[in-house]
């Protein structure tokens, strides 16, 4: 008998989505598709809002990274402010980076102790009831004070720099609204090496399990794609802020290189699918069958040429290395490479928390005013767009969106399917564990399916199993 | 309002220090109940009295209620009739575990687990209606219900200093 399994929601991803796997009646794999059933909708919430509040308004997207989006509208306002992209004072741009450093360092913190480690520490198939972050807590307690330690102080850069721990307003049109004393410098600096140190014990922890389980890694949702991200405009190193646009194909060839990501509306061009509210991006000159690509940490040391940090960047090198000196396509790479950009995040707040330009008191620099702004940041999940127009009375009028969860929609359906072909085809019985395969795949993206009203009750933990005839026969679910 | 007072052991310790968590999104309606409560109470400058505003409950809150005596969780809530309900929660063990799916009872399992103090538990629910549009601001009922919420935790707050359960202060 053929049947249709749902996974709803997944878990441990940020925010809400439903995979369906359909099997035939010998238990085949047929098809998947992973769903997002939330609708944002925030492109138009923001319109008709000043652009200064757009800035601030925009952090409401998400809970988790609301300082990409705050970073990246500013960066989309400063143009609408008359600057070049990129072109803030000293201190501003300086400031920005270290709130941004901070908040890919606690980003990923969060992601790979919190909803990661599970599955890489205990298995996928592993007891779900301590396959969880309490049972990482309870076997390795140290770790889990680490985690809690370590996104403490990513928060508190946070802090700082932005004005608050969430919806900040140290980001404004033209630079920033505050710069550092030296107390406050001096407390961080006070912990960054502690930092650094647990930064490179989670990057051994990452490297060591994609080394160890080379077998699985290679073979788990792994298939070549296009790559895309940020890279420095001067050399193509890594630049989590600020850069142009490069994107490589699965051999390593430039599909475009050094791109003014305001002309991104030039290369790339969003897909709409009918059973999906998130849509499929790809390069236009490809088309949508081979112009999708991937974004986030792997992908950004796939296109970076190298890492101006120094551990980052030997990290760097010795993935490369294992990758035999080209890319790397496979999904659970994400992990080792999110704790390359860990490593590197420390390291640029530590040598931004030397420098003296973040005393400075030239914070905000202003040109001639303009009607358009385009903004562009590498968030912890990948590439992230903010495009707006604003008319003369300040007021937004239009805005889009491109998420870098959307980004890698179609490299996560791929990975879904992938497997869901080599770990449930030919499966009479689907087990929890072989679930989590899939679940597992979607995780190591990091996904951000936007976020969640979550008022009490409103967390359905919920596994169906449908037959041929739409009939539920199984199911597993709790309430959270 | 309900008062449901949950099978915790009961402490009698006195001077205590109080941590209040709103968290919601205020992006969503009335899902900003609790951040709206916390930031009613924020500006009185009460006494041993901590605020802290967030989107959700994360395992990072572990450490911070692990440093207080009692820690109420205000959110908001769906289909209460109520205008808000005031539960006992102790620490419990989730089946599963996300970034947005860390409940009260699991926040107070985690500050035992890391920093080794679980303080007493309580769930300020505040019922409300809009969810699921994007947009600021509260239906007119999540704003009553935020009115008496916030009269109510205001008048209970002298009872939990000196006394976790505060329950002699409250009438049904």
């Amino acid at each position: 008998m053929s049947r249709k399994i749902v996974i709803d929601p997944v878990t441990r991803v940020e925010g809400h989505g439903k995979v369906t796997i359909r099997m035939d009646d010998d238990h085949r794999v047929l098809d998947t598709r992973l769903h997002i059933v939330e609708f944002r909708g925030f492109e138009r919430f923001v319109q008709g809002r000043p652009m200064w509040e757009a800035i601030v308004l925009v952090q409401r997207l998400c809970g988790i990274c609301p300082v990409s989006h705050h970073l990246c509208a500013a960066k989309a306002m400063d143009v609408v402010s008359g600057l070049s992209s990129g072109a803030l004072t000293p201190t501003g741009d300086k400031m920005r980076r270290l709130m941004h450093y901070g908040q890919v360092f606690q980003s990923h913190v969060l992601h790979f102790f919190h909803l990661a480690s599970p599955d890489l520490l205990f298995g996928m198939e592993s007891d779900p009831a301590h396959r969880n972050i309490v049972g990482v807590l309870e076997s390795f307690p140290e770790i889990g004070r680490r985690a809690v330690l370590m996104r403490k102080f990513g928060q508190e850069v946070i802090r700082v720099t932005a004005g608050k721990k969430i919806h900040g307003t140290g980001a404004i049109p033209g630079g920033i609204n505050r710069n550092l004393d030296i107390a406050t410098r001096d407390r961080l600096l006070s912990e960054v090496d502690k930092m650094l140190d647990w930064a490179q014990d989670a990057l051994a922890i990452a490297r060591g399990y994609v080394e160890d389980h080379r077998a699985l890694v290679d073979a788990f949702g792994s298939f070549p794609s296009n790559h895309l991200s940020l890279v420095r405009e001067t050399d193509g190193a890594l630049d989590l802020y600020h850069g142009r646009l490069r994107a490589l194909d699965a051999a390593s060839k430039p599909i475009f290189d050094m791109l003014d990501y305001c002309d991104y509306h030039k290369v790339l061009v969003e897909d709409v699918r009918s059973w999906s509210y998130m849509k499929f991006p790809f390069i236009r000159d490809l088309g949508p069958e081979t112009g999708w690509y991937r974004v986030g940490p792997l992908a950004r040391m796939n296109t970076a040429s190298y890492i101006d940090t120094p551990m980052a960047n030997a990290a760097h090198g010795a993935l490369r290395a294992f990758s035999g000196g080209g890319l790397n396509h496979s999904t659970l790479a994400n992990h080792w490479a999110r704790m390359i950009e860990v490593v590197h995040c420390v390291e640029e707040i530590r040598d931004l928390l030397h420098d003296p330009d973040l005393q400075g008191s030239d914070l905000v620099a202003r040109g001639e005013r303009r009607l358009e702004g385009i903004g562009v940041i590498e968030a912890p999940r990948g590439n992230l767009i903010h495009h707006y127009r604003v008319d003369e009375h300040d007021q937004v009028t239009y805005c889009n969106l491109i998420v870098s969860t959307t980004h890698n929609n179609e490299g996560m359906n791929r990975a879904v399917k992938d497997v869901a072909i080599k770990h449930l085809s030919g499966q009479a019985r689907i087990t929890e564990g072989m679930l989590n395969h899939v679940e597992v795949a979607i995780r190591a993206y990091d996904p951000c399916l936007s976020c969640a009203t979550h008022a009490l009750g409103q967390m359905p933990l919920q596994i169906e199993i449908y037959n041929a005839n739409a009939r539920l026969v199984d199911r597993a679910g709790q309430c959270m | 309002m309900h008062v449901i007072p949950g099978n915790i052991d009961q402490t009698t310790a006195r001077g205590r220090k109080i941590l209040l968590i709103g968290y919601g999104n205020p992006g969503r309606g009335d899902d900003g109940l609790g951040p709206a409560l916390a930031g009613a109470i924020e500006p009185l400058g009460l006494r041993d009295v901590t605020v802290e505003i967030d989107y959700q409950l994360t395992v990072d809150h572990a450490m911070l209620i692990a440093a207080h005596d009692v820690v109420v969780f205000a959110d908001a809530m769906m289909s209460l009739d109520d205008a808000y309900c005031l539960t006992r929660v102790g620490t419990e063990q989730p089946a599963t575990f996300g970034s947005h799916q860390v409940t009260p009872g699991a926040a107070l399992q985690l500050a035992g687990l890391l920093f080794g103090n679980v303080p007493s538990g309580w769930i300020l629910a505040i019922g409300g209606d809009a969810f699921d549009e994007v947009g600021e601001g509260l239906s007119p009922r999540a704003h009553g219900n935020l009115l008496l919420a916030t009269e109510f935790l205001i008048g209970w707050i002298p009872a939990l200093r000196e006394d976790a359960d505060g329950l002699g202060a409250m009438t049904e």
